[in-house]
C-alpha cells in the first residue's frame, strides 16, 4: 500500500482526510503514483499537474524520505520505502512568502 | 417577499450575502472555497440557484465549481480549458512573441435561457463555453486566433478576458472585452468577431486610436437598450450608442476618469455608476473619499454619492468586476473593495450601507433576486 498525503487545499476539493492509500501493481513511481490519485479523485486532475503537458505544476512540490523529488523523471522509480508503504508520498505547495 | 443574494468573490474564499427586500439585516454565509481567489460567482438568470464559481490558485491552477441549491453545496465541474492548436503566439510585455497560456477564468456568464449553458473568461484570453453545466468547455476559437491577436498585449493584470455581455434580444450576438486589447462583437455566435474600439483613445499606446491594444476595463448594458454600452477604460468611462460602431467620451466632470467597474440602473437605462479612482500609477479612491459617481444622463454629468461611505483616510480600490445591480422596484446598488468591505445601496446609490467591513480583498460582487 502506498501512502500519499495532499497538501490541504487538495484535501478539502478531493473531500478526503488524513493520507490516501493506493495500491499500484508493478512499479511504482511519480507518474504512476499520481495517475492513480487522478483516477480516484478526478477533480484533482489538473491541480498538481498540467493537464495538456502532464509536467509538474510550478508551485507543487514531491517530497519522500526527505528527499526533493520534484525534478526527478516521472517515471523513475520511487524510493523502496515509498513503495513499501513504510515512508508517505508528500505532494506539497511550494513555499511562498509576503 | 422576494430575497436579495449577493455572490462575493474574494481573495481568500467566497461569500455569499444574503437579505429580505428590505436589504437592511444580512446574514453571511462562508468561506466557501477557504484560501482559494475566487473571481467571480455568477448564477443562472433563469435557475438562480445553479451557480458557477471560478477558484483559482496560482499552486493549484483552476477549478470550477457548480452549486445546485443557491451555494449550500457545491462540486467541482471540468477545469480542462486549453487553446486549440495550433496555439499560436501574442505579444508578451518585452514586445516579444509568447505562445498562449492558460491561467485562470476570471469571469463567468449563464446563458440567458439554458443554465447549463455558460460562457468563461479566461486569461490568457479566451472565451470558453459548456453546454452541460461546466462539465466540458470548449473554446470560441475565433477570437483569440482574430487577426489582430498576435498583437494583443497584456495589462499589468494579465491578458484576461474578463467582461461577457451576451445580448438580451440577439442570441447570436456577444460582446465581450479583454485588457489590454479592447472590446470585441459577434453578431454570428462566436463564429466570426469585430473590434469594437472605435473613438478610444489610449495615451498608453504608440498609435492612440488603434485599432485594438486599449485597456477596456469593464463594459455595462442595460438589457432594454442592446446597442446602448457603457465603459470604464483605463482612463475615460465611454458610450456607445451603436454596438460598438462608435464611442464617444462621457467622464464630463467626474474627478477623474481612471477606474475598473461601472454598472447601469436596472430601471433606468440612462443611470450610470462608476467609482473614480485616483490613477494608474494610484489604485486607490480620491482624496481618501470613497464616492461613488452617478449620472442620471447616460454621462457627461456625474453626482458623487457619499451618504454612508468613508470621507476620510480611505485609500481602497473597487475592481472591475466587483460592483452589481440588484432588480427590486428601488434598484439595490453593491459594490466590494480591496480593504474586504461589501457596500450596498437599497435607494439607487443615495445612502449606503457596510454590509461586511472585514471580508478578504473584493474581487466581484453579483446580485441576485430570488422569489
Amino acid at each position: 500500500m502506498i501512502r500519499v498525503v495532499l497538501p490541504p487545499h487538495l484535501r478539502n476539493l478531493a473531500q478526503v482526510s488524513g493520507e490516501v492509500l493506493i495500491e499500484l501493481t508493478g512499479p511504482v513511481t511519480q507518474r504512476l503514483v499520481l495517475d492513480a490519485i487522478e483516477e480516484r479523485y478526478p477533480m484533482l486532475e489538473g491541480t498538481m499537474r498540467d493537464r495538456r503537458t502532464g509536467r509538474r505544476r510550478a508551485l507543487v512540490r514531491f517530497f519522500a524520505c526527505e528527499e526533493d523529488l520534484s525534478n526527478e523523471e516521472p517515471d523513475a522509480p520511487l524510493p523502496d520505502r515509498v513503495a513499501t508503504g513504510e515512508e508517505p508520498f508528500l505532494v506539497v505547495g511550494a513555499m511562498a512568502g509576503g | 417577499m422576494s430575497r436579495v443574494r449577493l455572490l462575493v468573490g474574494t481573495r481568500k474564499g467566497a461569500f455569499i450575502l444574503t437579505a429580505d427586500a428590505t436589504r437592511r439585516d444580512w446574514q453571511v454565509s462562508g468561506p466557501h472555497f477557504g484560501g482559494w481567489e475566487i473571481y467571480h460567482v455568477n448564477g443562472s438568470p433563469v435557475e438562480p440557484d445553479r451557480l458557477y464559481a471560478s477558484q483559482t490558485s496560482g499552486w493549484f491552477g483552476q477549478v470550477i465549481q457548480r452549486s445546485d441549491d443557491g451555494g449550500t453545496t457545491w462540486r467541482p465541474v471540468g477545469n480542462d480549458f486549453g487553446y486549440e492548436e495550433p496555439v499560436g503566439e501574442h505579444l508578451w510585455y518585452d514586445g516579444t512573441p509568447r505562445p498562449w497560456e492558460f491561467k485562470r477564468i476570471w469571469h463567468l456568464e449563464p446563458s440567458r435561457t439554458d443554465p447549463d449553458t455558460v460562457y468563461a473568461g479566461g486569461e490568457d484570453a479566451a472565451l470558453y463555453r459548456s453546454t452541460d453545466g461546466g462539465q466540458k468547455w470548449s473554446e470560441l476559437t475565433a477570437l483569440r486566433t482574430h487577426e489582430t491577436g498576435p498583437r494583443w498585449q497584456p495589462g499589468a493584470g494579465g491578458m484576461c478576458l474578463h467582461t461577457i455581455i451576451l445580448d438580451p434580444v440577439d442570441a447570436d450576438r456577444i460582446f465581450v472585452a479583454i485588457s489590454a486589447a479592447g472590446a470585441f462583437r459577434t453578431d454570428d455566435g462566436g463564429a466570426s468577431w469585430l473590434p469594437i474600439n472605435r473613438g478610444l483613445r489610449s495615451g498608453e499606446i504608440p498609435d492612440t486610436d488603434s485599432e485594438v491594444g486599449h485597456c477596456v476595463h469593464r463594459l455595462a448594458m442595460h438589457p432594454s437598450r442592446p446597442d446602448v454600452l457603457f465603459m470604464q477604460k483605463h482612463w475615460d468611462v465611454m458610450r456607445t450608442d451603436d454596438a460598438g460602431g462608435q464611442w464617444r467620451e462621457i467622464s464630463g466632470n467626474l474627478p477623474t476618469d481612471f477606474g475598473f467597474p461601472i454598472a447601469v440602473h436596472a430601471h433606468e437605462p440612462e443611470t450610470v455608476y462608476v467609482v473614480p479612482i485616483t490613477s494608474d500609477s494610484e489604485h486607490y479612491v480620491p482624496d481618501g473619499k470613497l464616492r461613488v459617481y452617478r449620472s442620471r444622463t447616460g454621462g457627461d454629468e456625474w453626482e458623487p454619492l457619499t451618504a454612508g461611505l468613508p470621507q476620510q483616510h480611505c485609500y481602497v480600490n473597487v475592481l472591475r468586476d466587483a460592483m452589481a445591480v440588484d432588480t427590486l422596484d428601488d434598484c439595490g446598488i453593491y459594490f466590494g473593495t480591496s480593504g474586504g468591505q461589501v457596500y450596498g445601496s437599497a435607494d439607487g446609490g443615495d445612502t449606503w450601507t457596510a454590509i461586511v467591513r472585514d471580508l478578504p480583498a473584493v474581487l466581484s460582487v453579483e446580485a441576485q433576486v430570488l422569489p
